[in-house]
């Protein structure tokens, strides 16, 4: 269970990790290292150099603007938890895992590893969050649902850096997640957001469902029922709920059903959107509850 | 590679590979084996520390990456007479510990907890206590003990 070797290198700028990345094959950023060590750790990964990203201090910085909150790749996690300048990442970022991981996991880091059971991947894909990468001589916007490409896998090519994510705001938002232990990854995870229009005329809602697949899925026609038919009621609210599981495409496996994943999308699509219409019922992970 | 941090409180140099990890740096490198490593991989909290206050999987960190950060292990929690962390005290007053093994890694994850949060409920305790595994005790003692702990320090902020 110890690492194997690799070089080791901790540039202080954006520009000389992407040479190293780019002059070094098989090399790995080190962001946080919370995906990364337990890799390292079971050999699973073996990379000849680790390219580690503390030192670039411009990759820390949070901007908060009307519309959006900027946050650069190698902001803590315990950063974000109870943010105000972005109440769902602040609300979603309680359930990352535990303290130990939050103090050293990263908010580019867990985006990258681009695991769809993990809180931010599902929170990007709901608000549509731009993530911005730079590589040798260029640098490029990459919208979320464009980002995601599969289990573990993104759109950055092998010499970029995501360097920062812009997440819109959203009016009104829920998230809720359901996992088997305290801490664990979730078995299913919900964000929902009612994204406002370019010219704020209008707001849409835009439902996110992670866990399940490879990537985390938008619910298009539950987001079309949303906001066409509205969710003032409990009834409207589960239709959108019903509409939502049956958008995901799940298999059983050792631990849920796909009968059982259905049934829980729906569930927590109607916790989070009850959420959002009463926030009072915002949930943390540290109340206790039975599955439902 | 050659890296310099504190470890309670004293300046420390090692010099390490790369791939040492900041547990193993403590533990090999310092003689300092009260973090205990269990599952090498991130899943236990037996080798939590504290670097910058912060709670860290030691087994998760490089050493190289604590460069010039300030650590706090388990070692440094005894006070200069020799008396027992209201933490330590409370694990062995409420048999918070039967075998050992995760004690360092739960008493260091308490102490950020009531760092950070001087008065938890007792599901607040659950909550950040779940970060940690043990085998032998079935939790509650280990919630009891973080409650008299917080309780005990408590009664002494009041004294002050």
């Amino acid at each position: 269970m110890k690492p194997p070797p690799f070089d080791y290198a901790a540039p202080s700028s954006v520009t000389e990790a992407v040479d190293l990345l780019a002059a070094t094959e098989d090399a790995k950023l080190l962001a946080g290292g919370q995906s990364l060590m337990p890799l390292l750790a079971l050999r699973l990964a073996r990379p000849t150099l680790l390219v580690d990203l503390q030192d670039v201090e411009a990759l820390s910085s949070i901007e908060t603007s009307v519309r959006s909150v900027r946050f650069g790749a190698m902001v803590r996690q315990h950063q974000l938890v109870g943010s105000t300048s972005h109440p769902l990442i602040g609300s979603a970022a309680r359930w990352i895992a535990h303290a130990a991981i939050r103090s050293r996991g990263t908010i580019g880091g867990s985006l990258a590893h681009a695991d769809s059971a993990a809180e931010l991947p599902v929170v990007a894909t709901a608000v549509g969050a731009t993530m911005e990468a730079v590589g040798r001589g260029r640098s490029r916007s990459i919208g979320a649902d464009q980002f995601f490409h599969g289990l573990l896998q993104t759109a950055l090519a092998e010499d970029e850096v995501l360097t920062a994510i812009d997440f819109p705001l959203p009016r009104r938002w829920g998230f809720a997640e359901l996992a088997r232990r305290h801490g664990d990854f979730a078995l299913v995870l919900v964000a929902v957001a009612e994204m406002p229009s370019e010219d704020d005329r209008t707001h849409h809602w835009q439902i996110a469902v992670g866990g399940i697949e490879g990537t985390p899925r938008r619910c298009l026609n539950a987001e079309q029922e949303a906001t066409v038919a509205g969710v003032h009621t409990a009834a409207q609210i589960e239709a959108v709920a019903r509409l939502a599981s049956t958008e995901i495409e799940a298999v059983d496996h050792l631990h849920a059903s796909a009968t059982y994943q259905r049934a829980m999308t729906a569930e927590l699509v109607s916790r989070a959107l009850t959420q959002a219409v009463e926030p009072t019922t915002i949930s943390e992970p540290s109340q206790r509850e039975t599955a439902p | 590679m050659r890296v310099e941090f504190t470890v309670n409180g004293s300046a420390e140099s090692v010099e390490v590979e790369p791939r040492v990890t900041l547990a193993d740096a403590l533990r090999e490198e310092l003689g300092l084996t009260g973090t205990h490593l269990g599952c090498e991989h991130g899943v236990c909290g037996a080798c939590t520390v504290l670097v910058d206050e912060q709670p860290v999987r030691s087994c998760l960190m490089l050493a190289v990456q604590a460069r010039n950060a300030s650590l706090q292990t388990i070692e440094g929690l005894e006070r200069e007479n020799g008396s027992l962390h209201p933490l330590q005290q409370a694990f062995s007053d409420c048999h918070g510990l039967q075998c050992g093994f995760c004690t360092p890694g739960m008493v260091m994850t308490a102490v950020h907890l009531l760092a950070t949060n001087p008065d938890p409920t007792r599901d607040e305790i659950r909550a950040e206590m779940s970060a940690n595994i043990c085998r032998c005790t079935g939790y509650n003692s280990i919630v009891d003990s973080v409650e008299q702990a917080a309780t005990a320090r408590g009664a002494l902020a009041r004294d002050d």
